[in-house]
């Protein structure tokens, strides 16, 4: 297993610049997402890894051998690194045996023994090493992409959006299935996603891709609890935006007096709490009082939508017991501390975020 | 091309004079009214026939199918022959006009089908639902959307009936096809064949193009995803009886009736001597031909399909484009500019077997592109990438991946071709070596001698073979087909 470390990657397609210097570490061992929206490139950064594409500029090494890079371009096939496409890409001429033992040696394609221990590797049932691929269900399709990716030890795993295809209960398993494969192969491994929920429960570090740039990376609670700015807070996550006055050290806004999570210049701000921050009260209770517009309702827990007399909109994520009816009046309690983001003053050149 | 350089050495009076001639004019309204005629009625019963079949509530619909799929394993040349030996009072033009409509009219018929089963129902729901009567949901959702098929099924028809030989020299009803190979016979490669075959090319141009501005540039695609629900068959009712006596006198007239007649002239036949060694040759050579012809256009076939799927663009679909002009150019104006081409640059391969096998690859490269195409589409570059992350090189990915994609695709398109040859007769006239027959050429030679005993059972050998082909497309009829 290696570590990945790209530098001031850059690639245009056609013209369009698809990615605009990316730096990234992946240590080894580790389990990195690259988190964005569509279109935000970061299939397109996969691709440059595993070799399918050369970066118009900067480099990309692989265990500390440089893979791509100014007059250096090391064929896929010598890179030794997985890849696992999304729905899988299993060769459909061959069956579930033949996709794992794909990679391997000769001499080795024909060892039932070998074969089974992979499958076992990603939970599946040796007895399926005779099917073809389109007799497998979506999961069972993942699973024996990933068994085939693993099957030459290589240094490095890659996986683009393997569960995006997924039904949601199919999806749970198979992403477990997956996690613990990678953890008892000890893989290094990057996945591709746009799901932030799969992103943070499955890596050890998210690294938050935009417009083609690195935006942050970080472990998964330190990006939803201190988010580099209110775009990437909002795309990890639900949140509560509100405009406030930071003096002293505390935020004035209009759901009251908040603490803050980090010292923050005195004057206008925005500050970021996240729904499950937030409790409900009776009306006769303290705090800013609040109408209930609606609840939806999950099961587990219910997001209560509310507004404030002055017009601001908000959720409130809470438990799904004692919930209000949509039209009931409540008082609104925060706990802990809000985030804030200093307002850009209006009299100075707007700060460029850099990564 | 080798027809516009003859008219040039002709020069333009010379032109005129052998285009603008009551002869001409003679074979042009035969041609036409030929053609007009036949498209009208295999359109009529294509649809018609069509609809009682995947519409209705008929009895023995899937029978129905395979029978009217049937009547393309029987040559059009080899109806005519069942047709003119039983009934020699047929060489007008209502003879003409029955026996290639019959040959015909599945053209019409499977395109249509397949567009019958790719409408989705629920749009004739949803027209229900905005109150239309049962006859204008017809006219005003499923005919705009069969316009297509039944348009593209017509052209086919067309198109065959303008190059179609055999059939009708046997039938004596002159058209330009045949006025070309008498001309030809008579004083070999003289400008007046290329006159008329150079008026015959411009009648298919100008079919193409017609078709091309009928068919517009909208495509009905389904939207949305899922399958598409299979829709209510319609009860006949008291007209179930009069469907099933249409359906069945039309199959008995394009299918027991050739067939019918092979057998009787096959019992008869057997009285004269049947020259057993003489057809297991001619099946021999017939089959090697085939075969060589199906390797060749299927490999010239790979590039294009690639280039059509993998690189899309302009210069790619001009050359899958022109390589489908190739089946509208009639064989008899291949084999004619094959003929003088090898006679005037390479007088060596004049009547070898490489330039008939060129013909054919002329002929038959549509048939052989379309599926190649499909099966690149079946294989599409991320298991290329997915094999190279495996460290398979280009070689083992070609040999390991590529190939094994693409082989039902190669086989498919290979046996198209072959069975094509196999029943080909107006370019291996013009272009096979002196003592080399083809089961279509000697069934040719003995009934054009009035022999149908003897021409029988090189008929029968052909049918048999194109049996298979034939029950290919019945079962797939929404590939369809292309030439």
């Amino acid at each position: 297993m290696s570590s990945l470390t790209v530098t001031g990657v850059t690639k245009a397609h056609g013209g369009t610049p698809v990615l605009t210097g990316v730096d990234l570490h992946v240590p080894e061992g580790s389990f990195t997402a690259l988190l964005g929206p569509s279109g935000c490139g970061k299939t397109t950064l996969l691709r440059l890894v595993a070799g399918f594409d050369d970066p118009d500029a900067g480099t990309v090494e692989v265990g500390g051998r440089t893979v791509a890079g100014p007059g250096v371009s090391v064929a896929a096939r010598r890179r030794r690194i997985g890849f696992v496409p999304q729905e899988g890409g299993l060769f459909p001429h061959l069956s579930v045996a033949g996709n794992v033992a794909f990679g391997l040696p000769r001499r080795q394609r024909r060892d039932a023994g070998r074969v089974a221990s992979l499958l076992e590797l990603v939970g599946l049932d040796a007895a399926l090493a005779e099917r073809s691929p389109h007799q497998l269900s979506g999961g069972q399709q993942q699973r024996v992409a990933l068994a085939r990716a693993l099957a030459p030890a290589p240094s490095l795993v890659l996986l683009d959006e393997p569960f995006s295809s997924l039904d949601a209960s199919l999806r749970e398993e198979t992403r477990q299935a997956v996690a613990d494969a990678l953890t008892a192969a000890g893989a290094t491994a990057v996945l591709v996603t746009h799901d932030q929920a799969e992103a943070l429960s499955m890596a050890d570090q998210v690294a938050v891709l935009r417009g083609g740039r690195l935006v942050q990376l970080a472990d998964p609670r330190t990006l939803y609890r201190s988010p580099r700015d209110l775009d990437v807070a909002t795309f990890v996550g639900e949140s509560v935006v509100l405009d406030a006055d930071v003096r002293a050290g505390r935020a004035h806004s209009v759901l009251g007096v908040l603490e803050l999570e980090q010292a923050c210049q005195d004057g206008p701000a925005r500050v970021l709490l996240r729904p499950e921050q937030l409790r409900l009260g009776p009306v006769s209770g303290a705090g800013p009082r609040a109408r209930v517009r609606g609840v939806d309702f999950f099961g587990h827990d219910a997001r209560v939508r509310l507004v404030l007399p002055s017009g601001v909109a908000f959720s409130a994520r809470l438990e799904g017991r004692d919930l209000p009816a949509a039209g009931d009046d409540v008082t609104v309690g925060v706990l802990g501390a809000a985030l804030p983001f200093p307002e850009p003053r209006l009299d100075e050149a707007p700060v460029i975020a850099s990564s | 091309m080798h027809v516009v350089a003859g008219l040039a050495g002709v020069g333009w009076p010379g032109v005129r004079e052998l285009v603008v001639r009551p002869r001409v004019a003679e074979l042009l309204w035969n041609t036409a009214r030929l053609t007009g005629g036949t498209v009208l009625l295999c359109a009529v019963l294509g649809v018609g026939a069509a609809w009682l079949v995947e519409r209705t509530a008929l009895p023995g619909r899937r029978v129905w199918h395979v029978l009217l799929v049937a009547p393309l394993a029987v040559p059009a040349f080899v109806n005519s022959y069942a047709w003119i030996s039983l009934l020699p009072g047929l060489d007008t033009y209502g003879g003409a006009l029955l026996v290639v409509t019959l040959s015909y009219f599945p053209f019409v018929y499977l395109p249509v089908v397949a567009a019958f089963r790719g409408l989705d129902p629920a749009l004739e729901d949803t027209a229900r639902g905005l109150g239309l009567s049962g006859a204008a949901v017809f006219r005003r959702v499923q005919l705009p959307q069969l316009r297509v098929a039944v348009l593209g099924g017509s052209l086919l028809v067309a198109l065959h009936v303008l190059a179609e030989f055999g059939a009708l020299q046997m039938l004596r009803y002159p058209t330009f096809t045949t006025a070309i190979y008498d001309q030809y016979r008579a004083t070999f490669n003289g400008p007046g064949a290329t006159a008329l075959a150079g008026v015959l090319l411009l009648l298919c141009l100008v079919l193409l193009l017609a078709e091309l501005r009928l068919r517009g540039a909208r495509g009905y695609v389904r939207t949305g995803a899922g399958v598409a629900r299979a829709g209510r068959p319609v009860g006949l009712g008291a007209w179930a009886p009069p469907a099933l006596l249409a359906l069945g006198g039309l199959v008995a007239l394009s299918l027991a009736v050739p067939l019918g007649s092979l057998a009787l002239w096959m019992a008869r036949g057997s009285s004269t001597a049947l020259s057993v060694p003489a057809l297991v040759q001619t099946t021999g050579t017939t089959l090697g031909l085939a075969a060589v012809a199906a390797a060749v256009t299927t490999a010239m076939a790979l590039p294009t399909g690639r280039l059509a799927v993998r690189a899309r663009g302009r210069v790619a679909t001009l050359l899958e484009r022109s390589t489908y002009l190739g089946s509208s150019v009639p064989a008899i104006v291949i084999a004619l500019a094959l003929v003088s081409v090898s006679l005037e640059v390479t007088p060596w391969l004049y009547q070898t077997v490489p330039v008939l096998l060129a013909a054919y690859a002329v002929l038959f490269l549509p048939r052989a592109v379309v599926p190649v195409r499909a099966a690149f589409e079946q294989a599409p570059p991320l298991y290329d990438d997915v094999a190279a992350s495996l460290g398979s090189s280009a070689a083992d990915r070609l040999r390991r991946v590529t190939l094994p994609l693409l082989a039902p695709g190669l086989g498919a398109g290979a046996a198209l071709v072959f069975l094509a040859v196999v029943t080909e007769l107006t370019a291996t006239l013009l272009l096979a070596p002196t003592g080399t027959t083809t089961l279509a050429t000697a069934f040719w030679s003995a009934s054009s001698a009035l022999e149908y005993g003897a021409a029988a059972p090189y008929a029968v050998v052909m049918v048999l073979l194109s049996a298979p082909a034939t029950v290919l497309l019945s079962r797939d009829a929404r590939r369809g087909l292309t030439t």
